[in-house]
């Protein structure tokens, strides 16, 4: 991977965008993306079984799986690195299916129906580095919290990204970088 | 009249705060310099540059005082108290203070929620995890072992059979590492417990970790217990934060405790990448 030079890519995340990117490709992404986690996947559920709108729209947007410290003085926002994406596989192929959420950032491996969902509906699931957290949060050059204030680090916040490091995991044709990662560099089973 | 050593509550939660950013910022050197290391031996390009990002990672965290990681984790304390020691004050509650103390004062994020099914966040991050032990002599000893949710997660604990015996727990081990270490930020180190029964084997798991890293069980067969189960994980191919590689774990600390006849208890707990400890002797 390192030996290629990142693509970059813009939000929003277009279908079209989403479907040209390959398991395994490195990102540079730039633009506007939100963040999400558990509570915060609830709440947003909860809104969709009450048939309510949604505090942000998640069309063609991307969630980053994130809790991140408080902004010290002079700081747009503290570390922010990836958290495991796995807690929001409950709730992932329903923002992709009903809000057209096109991607999604996190570290670790998705359940087959997330992955199914990125195929059906052409989305995306990028892994950033976990625990690359002070140099990922230097990517991050705005961050305004947008919804649920009250959940404290699990608040929906809007972040500006510049040049933020990432790779694909699980693109649109069921690749996933993680698992050719692993083949590649498995030793062969002891005889 | 004996002397009895006195030491205020107060100055143990201002120790106990300077801990919690200590730790969260600066890398231990052992661990810096493992993951430095591990480049050579990583057969992955990908896996090399994730390595000496994160050596960037811990550097920057040092010099911006930005946490090295965003889950700056439950605050585990193990703290030794001399026998001969009097506290002025609570400790137990001076203890806590420090780290809700700490948490605010360095930007620190609180990932505590009062109940584990009503969540409400505590909003201080306690409280703590305590661990008190009473030792011989007039000091107190506070180990800060902050642990994030994604590695802790990653964990397991298995009541298993005396028949099993190194080859069960072995199997055990790797098999929960294959399963959960691309979720644990790799590379790692991993802690095992053996012995004990079901309360003190994950705890023996976490005391593991503190072992200098890179130093090998005293117990010639328990360090050739570690080098097979270090030799296994890492032949799984995970590599740096999942990418494919040939360094998943950097070390194993395998720590045992005499058991019952009928038992052979084993816990494995994976340390993510940011293996943040802090101490002090007051």
């Amino acid at each position: 991977m390192p030996d290629t030079e990142p693509l970059l890519l813009t939000t929003p995340l277009t279908e079209a965008k989403a479907r040209a990117l390959r398991a395994g490709d490195r990102v540079r992404l730039n633009g506007i993306i939100f963040t999400g986690r558990d509570a915060a996947h609830r709440r947003l559920t909860a809104l969709l079984d009450a048939g309510e709108p949604l505090p942000v729209d998640l069309h063609d947007a991307i969630l980053y799986y994130v809790g991140p410290t408080p902004a010290p003085p002079g700081f747009p926002i503290g570390a922010a690195g990836p958290t495991t994406a796995g807690r929001m596989d409950a709730y992932a192929p329903r923002l992709i299916r009903e809000c057209g959420l096109r991607g999604m950032i996190g570290k670790g491996a998705r359940r087959p129906e997330v992955v199914q969902a990125c195929i059906d509906y052409g989305a995306v699931y990028f892994g950033a580095i976990g625990g690359l957290a002070a140099l990922l949060g230097q990517c991050i050059t705005a961050a305004e919290v947008v919804a649920y204030p009250d959940l404290g680090p699990e608040a929906i916040y809007r972040f500006t990204v510049r040049d933020f490091p990432l790779v694909v995991v699980n693109d649109t044709l069921g690749g996933d970088a993680y698992r050719d990662g692993r083949r590649r560099y498995a030793a062969p089973p002891p005889p | 009249m004996p002397i009895t050593r006195t030491l205020n509550a107060a100055d143990i939660t201002a120790a106990v705060a300077a801990l919690c950013g200590q730790a969260a910022r600066v890398a231990p050197p052992e661990m810096r310099a493992a993951v430095a290391d591990a480049v050579a031996r990583e057969a992955s390009p990908a896996g090399q540059d994730v390595l000496r990002r994160l050596v960037e990672n811990y550097d920057v965290a040092a010099r911006t005082g930005l946490p090295m990681c965003q889950d700056t984790g439950l605050a585990i304390l193990l703290v030794e108290i001399g026998q001969d020691l009097h506290v002025e004050g609570d400790l137990e509650a001076a203890l806590h203070a420090g780290v809700a103390r700490g948490y605010a004062a360095h930007y620190l994020r609180k990932s505590v929620v009062n109940h584990p099914l009503r969540r409400v966040n505590t909003g201080d991050n306690t409280p703590a995890i305590l661990h008190l032990r009473v030792v011989p002599g007039d000091r107190l000893r506070l180990v800060l072992l902050p642990k994030g949710g994604g590695s802790e997660n990653a964990g397991a604990l298995q009541m298993l059979k005396p028949a099993d015996g190194a080859a069960g727990v072995m199997d055990f081990v790797v098999a929960r590492v294959s399963a959960e270490a691309v979720n644990a930020c790799p590379p790692l180190v991993i802690g095992v417990g053996i012995g004990g029964n079901f309360d003190t084997v994950a705890f023996l798991a976490k005391e593991a970790l503190l072992r200098p890293l890179g130093t090998p069980n005293p117990d010639p067969e328990d360090a050739a217990l570690e080098a097979e189960l270090l030799q296994r994980i890492n032949a799984l191919g995970i590599g740096p934060a999942g990418f494919g590689g040939t360094v998943t774990a950097l070390a194993v600390h395998v720590a045992t405790a005499p058991c019952h006849i009928a038992s052979l208890p084993c816990a494995v707990t994976l340390q993510c990448n940011a293996n943040r400890r802090a101490e002090v002797v007051l």
